[in-house]
């Protein structure tokens, strides 16, 4: 039966099994005594890091009026393995004000792995977050009788106005997500999640301070470590001084109460963004604490979408307020001169095409045509753009000149402002045209861009830009809602110029063309004789009632304050842009409003629009 | 001779007490090591059956009842009824995987009341006994081609159903088999040609990223191309007993890669593995060039398997990039070791080094070990209680639970020898191979070494059904080792 040939392979078996345990025994030895390494690692984590958070930088308004600042708060973390089983519970929801079975499911949710990756029963865990400090106060009196239950001294952000939620946007835990990105974060910590909180968040959160701590194998604190020598204090937060004029804001957001749209004003001459108002809107001293979950879920499903800020976030045709930069290209292209005129009668016809306009004079040239706002001058004007074969080679050639135009203006593209989620636009090129109309289309094709409609897509902010531009004859800043950092130089971003295309010769007859809409032409409203008002009205079209744009400067002459105003569903622009946008540059250039303004401003304040309730 | 009669006092005076004595030492070992691991402040009582060193003790005390019990049965019961218990363990097995209660992803846990057993614990031992009673059939014979694939069959069964029920570790253990193949005279090609096929995965796969110094070559394809070399020179050695061609391969092949690499380091920067594959392409054609002119087909072999290595590994190292989901890779990537996932097992096999190597040459002392308390490493009782050893009892009490394995497989290899019927005999190597796997891997990814498997430490890990699983097989063994000297008709 035997085979001692293959009894010989009990010595292999054998050797298999040496091996094995003299090659971990050799592992051992490098592990447990030839290294240092890992002796130095246990000891650091028989430490215990304890950290001590930063305040957050504060916020104030173009004028030093303080916005946002801190208020204290507590933390009330757990640590299990002390607390099980030793708790008089209802007592202790008692005294926090909670019911018993938000504390269960609370204590759940803190064992559950998937939810909480860093457990352990043997660390503080978060149990309950921004506890305020009235709250707080009935439980620390009892504190001593909850064994395993600690307090962590943090602050939550409060807010002085209940206006510019947008802007300043609001701080809240991080998530998963934000800890995997950054190792700065902890879970429980908070990170700013939207407007200039999430935008600034680096010089907002300071950095945290910690003290290190030893313990010994039961827990328990041994005292400092190294007197210290590791430890080392929080650096508070950066406070931010904001462009915006808070009372310009808050005009801005009574004059858009009940309307879906939006508000934008910015000091040509640097890029400060002065009002940034998007509605709806709300308050934002009820995204903070615990309830802001509960808010923010309430906010987040309104089929107005309160949350999305329409001034960055919203792409709109911007219609007629689009005209001047058709003029400022077909100047500079050469294609008409001030003098050139063109027919309007009640409209553009052309070879069958038609697009319609509204009775005055024919025909005209450019200053009228602006300040009339005649679609027909405009629809000519890039017909004989686009069909210019000494000029272009063909009309793909001429659609990309006309591109590079707008985009030269900071359209079509993001402008960079210092808020998260700026969207782009639309400024369409000939590629664009190529697939839509399979590479056979013309000028009379695209006629309906030259008046601002079709393709073309704007954010306000992208139209309140190009007023600015204007407004400084031919170059904008990007536009920006901090002024300043404390202690830190201001991006150089925002400080450099952006020259478009055209020279500042043709930018002066477009002023003049958007003044002459102010004395005789569209927005005679907003003319007014303490200072000299330029500006374009514009109503675009849409599926349902037109939306009523404005875009306007003052004072025509070293002008202050570029504005722009769309009021969705408004109807024609003189309705409730040129208003709108005459009481905001009332408001910023003379400190105030006159009593009759006042009056308007009451009255505006009042008209609100009949919106469906389907979603937008 | 004993009598038939005679037998009860028999099996007392023939069992092997220095098995028994291992045996009670490492459950001893691992009570204390589950107390360290499970301790927490406050509790002062390990006894008490709501902490889980009470609890342990309670599975040792029925584990030692269980050993009792199965001492007393006849020996010929295991032989008899090898077969119905594989089957009705098999059904089990298949009735496991439609569970619906699932623990961390694992369908493997029959709960019933407050008992949760783990089946595939339990399987181990039916299928080493089917495989004893399968290969101890009169005319039984490994090398040929039906029986070897009936046997791989009982083999692969449990294991199949245990994957099913998402319980990959355990199910990898039936691997440990093959090492009983061997010894009944499977031919050792085989044995070695899987074993390079998982160095080949595991080191190609594992240390794929990773550059070799100056060279734009990575360390895995340029290990993998060089144990190809030396495999295969080793094996002409091995089978073809030339000790001079040995030497030749080693010399051309070790000396022009040393040539590329330094011409890589510091000339020209190239992938070296370029260079290798030619190298290997070379040796290929001389292997053939040997076979076709001395007429030896273990040339041709031989050449075949420097082939198929270097084919395995490039189609292993495709089907993982290219063919597999992104989350199946994940799961291997992990598996590996690869991923330096927080929460998971990376973080766990780093906390164990760090445990482990601040015990230092004595440790910390029973139940004083900082490491173990206060961090986060859940399996801390179970799959890496290996830790706690390392860190209270230090490299001495460590390097003495290793002995005790190694000494536990000897004994058990001495045994299994003195058997004289093969059904003893293949039983014994199932067991030994089995406890040998265990220690292999568990110990091993302790130790940052093997690839991060769930599976038990033998004796030490916390949980019933292991303690019962590894009892089992162990005393069934005893038991029919005692009955050696009985003589039946």
């Amino acid at each position: 039966m035997k085979d001692y040939g293959l009894e010989n392979r009990k010595y292999v078996i054998g050797g298999i099994a040496v091996v094995i345990v003299v090659t971990y025994m050799i592992r051992l030895l490098t592990l447990q005594i030839l290294s240092d390494d890992y002796k130095k690692n246990a000891d650091s984590n028989a430490f215990l890091k304890k950290i001590e958070y930063p305040s957050r930088g504060a916020i104030t308004d173009r004028k030093g009026k303080l916005l946002v600042y801190n208020e204290p708060a507590y933390d009330i973390m757990v640590i299990m393995n002390e607390a099980v089983g030793r708790l008089d519970t209802m007592d202790f929801c008692k005294s926090l004000n909670i019911t018993k079975e938000f504390f269960i499911q609370k204590m759940k949710e803190i064992k559950d792995r998937s939810k909480n990756p860093g457990y352990s029963r043997f660390t503080q865990q978060l149990f309950m977050s921004q506890v305020s400090d009235k709250e707080f106060s009935v439980f620390q009196e009892k504190s001593f009788k909850y064994p395993g239950f600690y307090v962590q001294r943090r602050s939550i952000r409060q807010y002085e106005y209940p206006y510019a939620a947008h802007v300043l946007g609001d701080v809240a835990e991080v998530s998963l997500s934000d800890i995997e990105e950054d190792d700065y974060y902890q879970p429980g910590d908070y990170i700013g999640k939207l407007g200039v909180e999430r935008s600034y968040e680096m010089q907002l959160r300071g950095e945290k301070g910690v003290q290190v701590l030893l313990r010994d194998a039961h827990g328990q604190i041994q005292g400092s470590y190294l007197n210290g020598k590791f430890d080392h204090r929080p650096i508070p937060g950066k406070d931010l001084t904001l462009s915006l004029d808070i009372q310009l804001q808050a005009l801005g957001e009574r004059l858009m109460q009940g309307k879906i749209g939006s508000i934008v004003a910015i000091d040509p001459s640097t890029g400060e963004v002065l009002c940034m108002v998007s509605s709806p809107t709300y308050d934002p001293r009820t995204m903070v604490g615990r309830q802001r979950s509960k808010n923010h879920v309430l906010l987040s499903t309104n089929v107005r979408k309160p949350l999305l800020n329409r001034s960055i976030m919203g792409q709109y045709p911007p219609g007629s307020t689009f005209k001047p930069t058709q003029a400022l290209t077909y100047l500079q292209e050469g294609i008409i001169s001030p003098q050139t005129s063109f027919p309007c009668h009640h409209g553009f016809y052309y070879k069958g095409l038609h697009v319609g306009c509204h009775g005055h004079a024919s025909p005209l040239t450019l200053i009228p045509a602006l300040g009339t706002s005649c679609n027909s001058y405009f629809c000519w004007g890039l017909y004989h753009m686009m069909s210019n074969r000494i000029k272009y080679k063909n009309v793909q050639m001429a659609m990309t000149t006309w591109r590079d135009y707008m985009v030269s203006m900071g359209m079509g593209y993001k402008l960079g402002i210092d808020l998260p989620g700026e969207k782009r636009g639309l400024i369409p090129n000939a590629k664009f045209y190529d697939k839509a109309y399979n590479g056979s289309w013309n000028g009379l094709t695209v006629i309906s861009i030259a008046i601002g409609q079709g393709e073309v897509t704007e954010t306000p902010l992208q139209i309140a830009n190009l007023c600015a531009t204007i407004a400084n004859r031919g170059y904008y800043y990007i536009p920006h809602v901090v002024k300043k950092v404390k202690g830190e130089p201001l991006d150089t971003l925002f400080s450099c110029r952006h020259y478009t295309k055209v020279n500042a010769h043709n930018y002066n007859v477009v002023v003049a063309g958007m003044r002459d809409a102010v004395v005789h032409g569209t927005c005679r409203a907003a003319n007014r004789p303490d200072y000299a008002v330029c500006g374009k009205t514009g109503t675009a079209q849409n599926r349902g009632q037109d939306h009523s744009v404005f875009m306007g400067f003052a004072p025509m002459i070293k002008p202050r304050i570029a504005v722009a105003v769309y009021v969705e569903n408004g109807g024609h622009g003189a309705v409730y842009g040129v208003p709108i946008g005459s009481l905001i540059m009332e408001q910023y250039i003379n400190g105030k409003l006159s009593e009759r303004s006042m009056e308007e401003a009451e009255m505006l304040q009042n008209k609100h629009i009949a919106y469906g309730s389907g979603d937008r | 001779m004993a009598q038939v009669t005679d037998k009860r006092p028999s099996v007392l005076r023939s069992l092997d007490w220095w098995t028994i004595g291992i045996y009670l030492a490492l459950l001893i070992f691992g009570w204390f090591s589950v107390c360290g691991a499970s301790y927490t402040y406050g509790d002062t009582d390990l006894f008490s059956l709501s902490t889980r060193s009470g609890m342990q003790i309670l599975w040792i005390g029925t584990s030692i009842c269980l050993g009792f019990v199965l001492l007393m049965l006849d020996d010929r019961f295991y032989d008899t009824f090898a077969y119905i218990i594989y089957a009705a363990l098999l059904l089990l097995l298949f009735a496991t995987i439609f569970n619906p209660h699932e623990i961390k992803g694992s369908r493997s846990w029959l709960v019933l009341g407050p008992l949760r057993l783990q089946p595939a614990e339990f399987a181990k031992f039916a299928t080493a006994l089917a495989a004893a009673k399968f290969m101890s059939m009169y005319g039984f014979n490994i090398h040929r081609w039906k029986d070897f694939v009936c046997v791989i069959g009982i083999v692969v069964t449990p294991m199949l159903f245990i994957v099913l029920q998402r319980e990959t570790g355990s199910a990898l253990v039936y691997l440990a088999f093959f090492l009983m193949f061997y010894r009944e005279g499977m031919p050792g090609s085989i044995l070695f040609t899987g074993v390079a096929a998982i160095i080949y995965f595991v080191v190609g796969i594992r240390f794929d990223a990773v550059l070799l110094l100056n060279t734009p070559s990575s360390v895995g394809k340029f290990s993998v191309l060089l144990m190809v070399l030396i495999f295969t020179a080793s094996l002409v050695y091995v089978y073809c007993h030339d000790k001079k061609q040995l030497r030749t391969i080693l010399l051309y092949g070790l000396g022009l890669t040393t040539l590329a690499f330094l011409f890589s380091e510091f000339v020209i920067p190239f992938d070296i593995v370029w260079a290798q594959l030619v190298i290997s392409a070379v040796l290929i054609g001389y292997l053939m060039y040997q076979a076709l002119s001395t007429r030896m087909t273990n040339y041709m072999y031989i050449a075949l398997f420097t082939l198929g290595s270097i084919f395995f590994f490039y189609s292993a190292d495709y089907v993982l990039n290219d063919v597999m989901e992104p989350h199946q890779r994940v799961r291997i990537n992990v598996l590996l070791g690869l991923d330096e996932d927080l929460s998971g097992a990376g973080y766990n096999v780093h906390q164990s080094e760090i445990a482990i190597g601040s015990g230092g040459l004595e440790g910390k002392g029973f139940l004083n070990g900082t490491q173990t308390k206060l961090k986060y490493v859940p399996e801390q009782d179970t799959d890496f209680i290996f830790c706690t050893v390392g860190e209270e009892e230090g490299f001495i009490g460590s390097a003495c639970v290793l002995l005790l394995f190694l000494a536990l497989i000897i004994r058990l290899i001495h045994l299994s020898e003195r058997q004289p019927f093969r059904f003893g005999r293949v039983y014994g190597y199932s067991v030994l191979s089995i406890f040998l796997f265990h220690v292999f891997i568990n110990v091993g990814m302790v130790l940052g070494l093997t690839p991060v498997i769930g599976i038990p430490l033998p004796f030490f890990s916390y949980g019933g059904s292991s303690l019962w699983g590894f009892t089992l097989l162990l005393f069934i063994f005893l038991r029919i080792d005692a009955g050696r000297n009985l003589i039946r008709n």
